[in-house]
C-alpha cells in the first residue's frame, strides 16, 4: 500500500491518508473475542486439575507410551513403505495376474477400517493357533504360538503397515508414473532389461518425487498408532487410557497425550520441512515433462 | 539368441569397420556385410499404418541421413532399428539379426527383454530430448551403460566416462546434473553415454531439433567427428546441410515409404520425385540463409 506523498503539478507533495479497514478490525476482535471465551472456560474449569496434568506430563507410563508410538510409527511406516513399493511395481507389472493380485491387495486394505484390521491381527490366534514355518513335505521348519508372537505391539506393527503399504502402493505408482518416459526408453536403448531399468533408472527418480509426501505418512501415522490402544500395544494412548481409567481423570490425560502427540507432529513436520528442502526441487524437476501423470501426481500424493 | 551368433556379428562388424571405412556405398556384394537390411518392413498402431514396406538398407562405415516431413515415418523406422518399436511385417536384419526375433528349430521365436537387451548394447541411440538420467550427473550417465549392463568396474567405468566426456569437450561439466547442462550440452552427453558402450550402429532421432539455433553447430561437429572416424551411422534430421556434407547416402521417406535413395548432393540438386522436389524446397527455402554452404 502506497505511503510515499503524491506530488501534483506544482510539485507540490501531497500526503496519501491511511485507509482504516474497519471491517476487518471488527472480525478480527470478534473471532478473538469466541476463541479467547473458549481457552477461558477450559483453562479456568474448577473440574479440570492442572496440577494432576503436570504430574502425569512426565509420568513414567506416559514417557514409555511415547517410545512405543515411535517405536511404532516407525517400523510400521518402514514395513509399509518397503511393501508399498514392492506392490506398486507389481501393480505395473504385465503379468496379469500380478497385477490384478495387487489390485485387490490395495482395494482390500483401503476397503477395510484399520481398526478391524489391527483386532483381525491381535486375534490371529482364533484362526491359526500355531505359526509354522517349515519346507513342505518334511518335518524341518519352526513352530510358534500365535498369542506370543501377535503381541499388541507386532498386531498394530503389522495392521498399521500392511495398510499403510496399500496407500502407498498408490503413492508409489504416481511416482512411477511420472517419471518421464524418455528416462525408460533410453535405458533400453542402453541394453538394460526391464527389471534393471525400474532399479537403476526409474524407482530413484520416483522415490525423489515421493519424499515429500512420505513425510504426510509417517505424520498422519504418528497419531493413527492412537487406535492400537485396542490391542493394548502399550502405546501412549493405551497407557494414558489405563492410567485414568484408574484414576478416572479422563480430561487430564488426555491433554497429556494430545501435548505429547503435538510435540511429535512438531518433531516430524521440521524434518519433513528439511526432506522437502533437499528434494523438493528435484521433484519437480523430475516430475517435468512427464505429461499427464506428472499432473495426476500431487492429487495421488497429497 | 546363442553366443556364437552373437560373436560372429560382433566379428562381422568390427572387420567391416577396421576394413574399408569408405568402402564404395552399396558395395554388398564381396564387401563387408551391410548393417541394415531392410526390406519391406510395416508397423502401425491403432489401425494407423505408420511404415508402408521400408526397403533400406546401411553398408558398414557408412553414414546414412534420413529426411522427410513430419509423420512420414523416419523416427519410428529408426526406432524399429534397435526394437524399441516392434516390426510387424517384412523383414529387418540389424547387425545380422533379425531384430525381434531368433530362427532355431525352423521356426523365429519372439525375443525374450533379456534378448532385446543383449541385442540393444551393439547399437547406441541418442534422442530428440537428449533422456539424460535426471537423477545422475554427466559422468554418472556416461558411466551408467558400462556399468549396470557391461559389469565393467565402477573406477574403470569412471575413468572410461571421463575420456568419452572429454571427447565431447565436456571434462570440465562432468560432475553436473543434466539441469545444469545448456541443451547442446546435453545432447553431447548423450552421444558419450551412447559411444561408452562401443556401439557397432550408431542411431540419432533428430539430435539438434530440440537445440536452439546456436547450439546445434558443437552437437554436429560431434558427430562429424564420429562420421569421420567410420562409425556406421543413422541420422534422421532436418539439417540438409550436415547430410550434404558428411553423409554418404540421403534417403527421403514420406507416407510410411523411401520415397528416394541416393547421394547427398545428387538428391539434393536433382531429385528424380516431384514429393521429394516439394519437400526440398520447402525446407531448403527456410534453412537457406542459415545453413547452406
Amino acid at each position: 500500500m502506497r505511503t510515499e506523498p503524491i506530488a501534483d503539478g506544482s510539485g507540490t507533495p501531497i500526503p496519501v491518508a491511511r485507509t482504516w479497514h474497519w471491517g476487518r478490525w471488527l472480525a478480527a476482535a470478534v473471532a478473538l473475542a469466541v476463541a479467547g471465551w473458549l481457552a477461558y472456560l477450559v483453562v479456568v474449569n474448577p473440574r479440570l486439575d492442572w496440577g494432576k496434568v503436570a504430574e502425569y506430563l512426565f509420568n513414567e507410563r506416559i514417557l514409555s507410551g511415547v517410545w512405543v508410538t515411535i517405536e511404532i510409527s516407525v517400523l510400521a511406516t518402514a514395513l509399509g513403505l518397503v511393501l508399498g513399493v514392492l506392490v506398486a511395481v507389481m501393480r505395473l507389472a504385465h503379468n496379469p495376474v500380478l497385477s490384478g493380485l495387487a489390485s485387490f491387495y490395495i482395494w482390500f486394505f483401503r476397503g477395510t477400517p484399520v481398526l478391524v484390521q489391527l483386532i483381525f491381527w491381535y486375534n490371529l490366534a482364533f484362526l491359526f493357533p500355531e505359526l509354522v514355518l517349515k519346507i513342505p513335505f518334511t518335518m524341518i521348519g519352526l513352530k510358534w504360538d500365535t498369542n506370543q508372537v501377535m503381541t499388541g505391539f507386532t498386531s498394530a506393527m503389522l495392521g498399521l503397515g500392511l495398510n499403510l503399504a496399500a496407500y502407498f502402493a498408490e503413492t508409489v505408482r504416481a511416482g512411477i508414473q511420472a517419471v518421464d518416459r524418455g528416462q525408460t526408453e533410453a535405458a533400453y536403448a542402453l541394453g538394460m532389461t526391464p527389471a534393471k531399468r525400474m532399479r537403476v533408472i526409474v524407482l530413484p527418480q520416483a522415490l525423489r518425487i515421493i519424499i515429500p509426501p512420505t513425510g504426510n505418512e509417517f505424520i498422519s501415522m504418528l497419531k493413527t498408532t492412537s487406535l492400537v490402544y485396542v490391542v493394548a500395544g502399550h502405546d501412549l494412548m493405551t497407557n494414558a487410557s489405563q492410567i485414568y481409567k484408574a484414576n478416572n481423570r479422563i480430561m487430564e490425560l488426555l491433554i497429556v497425550a494430545s501435548v505429547w502427540y503435538m510435540l511429535m507432529t512438531a518433531v516430524a513436520t521440521f524434518l519433513q520441512g528439511r526432506l522437502e528442502r533437499r528434494f523438493g526441487s528435484d521433484a519437480v524437476r523430475l516430475v517435468r515433462g512427464g505429461g499427464a501423470a506428472a499432473r495426476i501426481l500431487p492429487k495421488v500424493a497429497g | 539368441m546363442n553366443a556364437g551368433v552373437n560373436a560372429g556379428v560382433n566379428a562381422g562388424v568390427n572387420a567391416g569397420v577396421n576394413a574399408g571405412v569408405n568402402a564404395e556405398v552399396g558395395a554388398v556384394d564381396g564387401g563387408p556385410a551391410p548393417v541394415v537390411v531392410a526390406s519391406g518392413v510395416r508397423m502401425g498402431y491403432g489401425g494407423v499404418q505408420v511404415l508402408n514396406g521400408v526397403d533400406f538398407t546401411v553398408a558398414s562405415g557408412e553414414v546414412s541421413c534420413v529426411i522427410g516431413p513430419s509423420g512420414s515415418g523416419k523416427s519410428t523406422f529408426l526406432r524399429c532399428l534397435n526394437g524399441l518399436e516392434p516390426v510387424l511385417g517384412g523383414s529387418l536384419r540389424v547387425l545380422g539379426e533379425e531384430v525381434g526375433h531368433t530362427l532355431r528349430d525352423g521356426r523365429y521365436h519372439p525375443w525374450t527383454p533379456k534378448e532385446f537387451a543383449a541385442f540393444r548394447r551393439n547399437i547406441g541411440m541418442v534422442f530428440q530430448r537428449f533422456n539424460l538420467f535426471a537423477h545422475q550427473s554427466a559422468l554418472e550417465n556416461v558411466a551408467c551403460g558400462p556399468v549396470h549392463v557391461l559389469g565393467t568396474p565402477q573406477d574403470r567405468a569412471r575413468t572410461l566416462a571421463m575420456e568419452h566426456l572429454d571427447r565431447v569437450g565436456l571434462a570440465d561439466h562432468a560432475h553436473k546434473r543434466p539441469h545444469q547442462l545448456s541443451g547442446g550440452q546435453q545432447q553431447r552427453v548423450a552421444i558419450a553415454r551412447a559411444l561408452a558402450m562401443n556401439p557397432a550402429l550408431m542411431l540419432f532421432d533428430e539430435p539438434t531439433s530440440a537445440l536452439d539455433p546456436e547450439l546445434v553447430d558443437e552437437v554436429l561437429e560431434v558427430m562429424k567427428g564420429l562420421a569421420a572416424e567410420g562409425m556406421t551411422m543413422v541420422v534422421v534430421t532436418h539439417e540438409i546441410a550436415f547430410a550434404r556434407e558428411v553423409g554418404d547416402r540421403l534417403t527421403f521417406f514420406a507416407d510410411g515409404v523411401v520415397v528416394e535413395r541416393g547421394r547427398p548432393r545428387e538428391l539434393l540438386t536433382a531429385p528424380e520425385h516431384e514429393r521429394t522436389r516439394a519437400f526440398l524446397s520447402s525446407v531448403l527455402g527456410s534453412q537457406e540463409g542459415s545453413s547452406t554452404k
